[in-house]
């Protein structure tokens, strides 16, 4: 998948991972897609509830060592 | 688009934390958002947020390394001792601190307001308080709320 930005959030906590998200995605252009990586697990629910809300879409979310890996799609 | 009415109350280390958190949650959803701080709410809203702590006494829940009787957690200094520790486990953590949570809602736009009533029964000076914050009365939060999909007294 292309990525136009990578999004480190490991370590971070609730709702870090989900602000600084937001904050990525706020200087990028429709189509282009936020790779975020994460290590709150708290985040799996929360990326979709984000994406259902704002109209942004998560393309594709996977857990590699437990690290969660998230491809967000800007509206 | 949707808005959120929160009433902070609270100003302990642990009850500063969840209006901070969903003001700027809702506030990164795209929520209009509005935090009225009333009593000690109102120490979220002072410049130096430094002065917040917690207290194990009369709080049986907050997990303690050893088991601690009330008389111990009434001795001096064990306030201060129990802030730090929770101060240290947050940052362990990665949850952020209640200045850059407080930051983040700024930025994005959280309105925050203080309850002019309770300014004046503490008597705190309004350059006490970070800039943009509204003084107002609780006929204005009702404004606010009454128009609010989700109101939160914290």
């Amino acid at each position: 998948m292309n990525v136009d930005k990578e999004l480190d959030a490991r370590g971070l906590n609730c709702p870090l991972p989900i602000l600084k998200t937001k904050k990525s995605l706020a200087d990028m252009s429709t189509g282009q897609v936020l790779k975020v990586i994460s290590t709150d697990a708290g985040s799996v629910k929360d990326m979709q509830a984000f994406a259902n809300q704002t109209g942004n879409v998560l393309v594709s979310q996977s857990e590699v060592n437990g690290e969660y890996v998230f491809f967000m799609q800007k509206k | 688009m949707k808005k959120m009415g929160i009433i902070a109350t609270k100003g302990t280390l642990d009850m500063a934390y969840p209006p901070l958190i969903l003001a700027s949650t809702a506030a990164a959803l795209g929520w209009d958002v509005q935090v009225f701080c009333t009593f000690y709410g109102l120490d979220l809203l002072r410049k130096d947020l430094s002065g917040i702590r917690i207290s194990p006494l009369a709080n049986p829940a907050m997990p303690m390394p050893v088991p601690m009787p009330v008389l111990v957690s009434a001795l001096p200094g064990m306030e201060a001792m129990a802030t730090m520790m929770m101060k240290q486990k947050l940052k362990s953590k990665g949850v952020a601190s209640l200045a850059e949570l407080r930051d983040l809602c700024i930025e994005a736009d959280v309105k925050f307001a203080a309850c002019q009533m309770t300014v004046e029964l503490f008597e705190y000076d309004h350059s006490e308080f970070i800039g943009g914050v509204d003084f107002v009365g609780a006929a204005s939060f009702m404004e606010f709320a009454g128009e609010a999909d989700v109101c939160l007294f914290i």
